[in-house]
């Protein structure tokens, strides 16, 4: 071996120096490209649309972390966007800033004995909050489990079948909302946080797509756009919230806002309305007269994972 | 004033014309090197332009082959530097050779470590949302946060002390140990909280029991002060061997017992981990028990952890043995053994298993794409590239074939 390697007559450290040719040819090629960007200065032949487009985009993407945007830049924001989902794809969408209601902190309860695993609530999700059609993305997981336990990861969230299953029983997963959710210092540029309403959101236009919080989240809530999401704009939810269910691009994180375009309006999220069984129950922790406050204090009501000191307000419970 | 910045200008220029000039082998290395960049590049406009769809990762496991390599790399560019530890408990070693060794690796590591997560992230064209001031960086609270903050300041380190260690022997004066001594200290402070932070990112997540334990930032260091002497020392031996550099035959011997004492340290603390895993396994010990041998028939890892232990051993033990260690024949093949192992253990055997099975207990494999090959291959010929240029340019200085001319 030594003896071959020795006939091999290295001179890699230069001893001679010989020619400068590879080099000056990849120095070309470099200079070859920067030169075939710059010469495509065809701005002056873009229609007035297209400007205007190009404009926003330019504004777009100069703006700040919609949480440190003061209430004026925020409207500012949100009209740029309204233009612009009419100029890019003619769709007439109001895109919502409004900010938490005070006094209102909000919390989940499911009801594990009425849930029959019929799905309606994923449905839902998908056309309120305008998700990926491509890979039918899910805020909401439901587990199958069998009787005897009641660990969610025992459990099967990928079944096809005709529901109820005899000895079986469905517990849904989606995101807790924690007071102390482990997603949210992680993220290296401030662009996830839970808002004074207790829902943890996302800025999808600050968000640089690294994943951190989505390996930190012990809940698998959030979920990734590994491609561009496909929503087509017949089947597009109009009303939409800056932090909610606007269109999304890909290489940015997105989770459940507990529907945060319905829920800061009064209404109940998608998922809730959407339940045939009455399993889901949304309320305000604060008010001491809710259903979900009644819920919690009379029945026997546990969370997932409390060990992790993750405090979710997404409680789980019996009849 | 106006000299120095006659010197700077000749300086860079020099070192310029230097790269370019060469013999057939360093063009055809190059050359090569140049080819698997380019594709790479390549792979990842596709990339680019169809999201990270094209890599085999999910949201089971969201992070791959890039973030492993990433991990993997800190270790080697902190423990480059680590080099010059021993530089000065031995006293006798001449410094300079080993710093500029050392940093140039740091330096390719660096820069390596910086391509694996541009392209792992989704939106590359928003890096400025990092940039305090102009965006928010999220420090103190972000681990990731603390890791661009030390690695870039690393990389600012290890770029200044060879550069003006080289500045200076190019200009005809001896560098000042006043001036770049200090330096090298932080450098070394430097490495280790370097490492320490890359652990911490994992070790910070409550959610990943995998990761979540105390002994992966000690691991991270013994396996680093392994892996990146081991590298380094291959790297002599090639220099030794094919160039008419001389290295001290002693440096090379004290190097090898410094790896050595990491492998076996290394080795200690991963009988540890199986210990504490498999004795009376608990649900935390299913990640283990995936990597090493796989549940419910899904075992991708299975292989490569066994692969990357026999090697380990294999390695630790011939290095172990002096008659062994002391023969370049035995050596280096253990030293490049040693390098894969724990490629392998600290790359892909530490990333995804912490993502399998997944908190709510889906086992989803991950087997990186065509695309992820392609583009770490590409950076990997980039930190070659890098560091081929400048451990070469710090030798032509080190040894007078480059040096100021006054006109």
């Amino acid at each position: 071996m030594k003896k071959f390697i020795g006939k091999i007559k290295w001179d890699f450290f230069g001893k001679k120096s010989l020619s400068r040719r590879g080099f000056l040819q990849g120095a070309s090629l470099l200079a070859g490209v920067g030169a075939s960007i710059v010469g495509t200065g065809a701005v002056r032949n873009l229609s007035r649309e297209d400007r205007e487009r190009l404009g926003l985009s330019w504004e777009e993407y100069f703006k700040g972390n919609y949480r440190y945007m003061t209430a004026r830049e925020k409207r500012k924001t949100v009209k740029r966007l309204e233009r612009l989902a009419k100029i890019r794809r003619d769709e007439t969408v109001r895109i919502s800033d409004n900010g938490p209601i005070e006094h209102v902190l909000y919390g989940y309860a499911f009801n594990i004995s009425k849930c029959q695993g019929y799905m309606d609530c994923i449905d839902a999700c998908l056309k309120e909050n305008n998700l990926d059609r491509k890979s039918n993305m899910q805020y909401i997981k439901i587990f199958e489990v069998e009787n005897g336990t009641l660990s969610v990861d025992r459990g099967d969230s990928e079944f096809y079948h005709e529901v109820p299953r005899e000895g079986h029983f469905y517990m849904g997963t989606q995101c807790m909302h924690c007071e102390n959710p482990p997603c949210v210092p992680v993220c290296p540029t401030e662009a996830t946080w839970k808002e004074d309403d207790g829902i943890v959101v996302v800025d999808y236009d600050w968000c640089i797509g690294c994943r951190y919080c989505e390996a930190a989240c012990p809940y698998e809530a959030r979920k990734f756009n590994w491609a561009e999401p496909v929503v087509p704009s017949g089947e597009l939810t109009k009303e939409q919230h800056y932090l909610g269910n606007r269109r999304k691009a890909k290489g940015v994180m997105e989770k459940c806002t507990f529907c945060i375009q319905r829920s800061r309006r009064g209404e109940n999220p998608a998922c809730v309305e959407a339940c045939p069984t009455g399993a889901r129950v949304f309320g305000n922790l604060l008010d001491p007269d809710s259903e979900i406050r009644k819920i919690i204090e009379t029945k026997k009501v546990f969370r997932l994972k409390e060990e992790l000191e993750t405090e979710p307000k997404f409680w789980y419970y019996m009849d | 004033m106006k000299e120095n910045t006659h010197i700077l200008f000749s300086f860079v220029r020099d070192l310029l014309s230097y790269s370019l000039r060469g013999s057939r082998h360093y063009h055809l290395w190059m050359g090569l090197l140049t080819f698997f960049m380019i594709l790479g590049a390549v792979f990842y406009i596709h990339q680019l332009r169809e999201g990270l769809t094209v890599t085999g990762m999910n949201d089971y496991v969201s992070w791959g082959l890039y973030i492993s390599n990433f991990t993997f790399l800190v270790g080697l560019a902190a423990a480059a530097v680590m080099l010059v530890i021993p530089a000065y408990v031995f006293s006798d070693i001449d410094l300079y050779k080993v710093v500029l060794i050392g940093e140039g690796v740091a330096v390719g590591a660096l820069f390596m470590c910086l391509a694996f997560v541009t392209v792992d992230i989704g939106g590359p064209h928003r890096f400025w949302h990092l940039i305090p001031g102009m965006g928010r960086l999220n420090f103190p609270a972000s681990l990731l946060a603390w890791d661009i903050l030390v690695l870039n300041g690393y990389l600012a380190i290890n770029l200044l002390i060879p550069f003006y260690i080289l500045y200076s022997k190019y200009a005809g004066k001896k560098p000042n140990k006043r001036i770049y001594v200090p330096f090298v200290f932080v450098s070394i402070f430097w490495a280790v909280a370097l490492h320490m932070v890359t652990a911490f990112l994992y070790a910070g997540l409550s959610a990943r029991p995998f990761w979540n334990n105390s002994l992966l930032g000690p691991r991270f260091l013994a396996s680093a002060f392994a892996a990146g002497p081991a590298f380094i020392l291959a790297m002599l031996g090639f220099v030794k061997r094919f160039s008419d550099f001389s290295i001290n035959e002693s440096i090379l011997r004290k190097i090898a017992v410094i790896v050595t004492i990491a492998a076996q340290i290394n080795l200690v603390m991963l009988g540890s981990e199986l210990f504490k895993e498999f004795y009376n396994p608990t649900h935390h010990s299913i990640s283990a028990v995936y990597l090493f041998f796989g549940i419910e028939g899904k075992n991708a890892l299975v292989p490569w952890i066994w692969t990357a232990i026999g090697l380990n051993v294999l390695a630790t033990l011939t290095l172990t043995i002096h008659r062994y260690r002391n023969r370049d024949l035995f050596l280096y093949p253990a030293c490049i053994l040693l390098f894969v192992a724990i490629w392998i253990e600290k790359g892909m055997g530490l990333v995804i298993p912490g993502f399998i099975p997944s908190p709510l207990g889906s086992v989803v494999e991950y087997h990186p794409s065509l695309v992820e090959l392609a583009v770490t291959l590409g950076i990997w010929a980039f930190g070659l590239f890098v560091i081929s240029l400048l451990v070469r340019l710090g030798f032509a200085v080190e040894q007078h074939r480059i040096v100021y001319r006054k006109i």
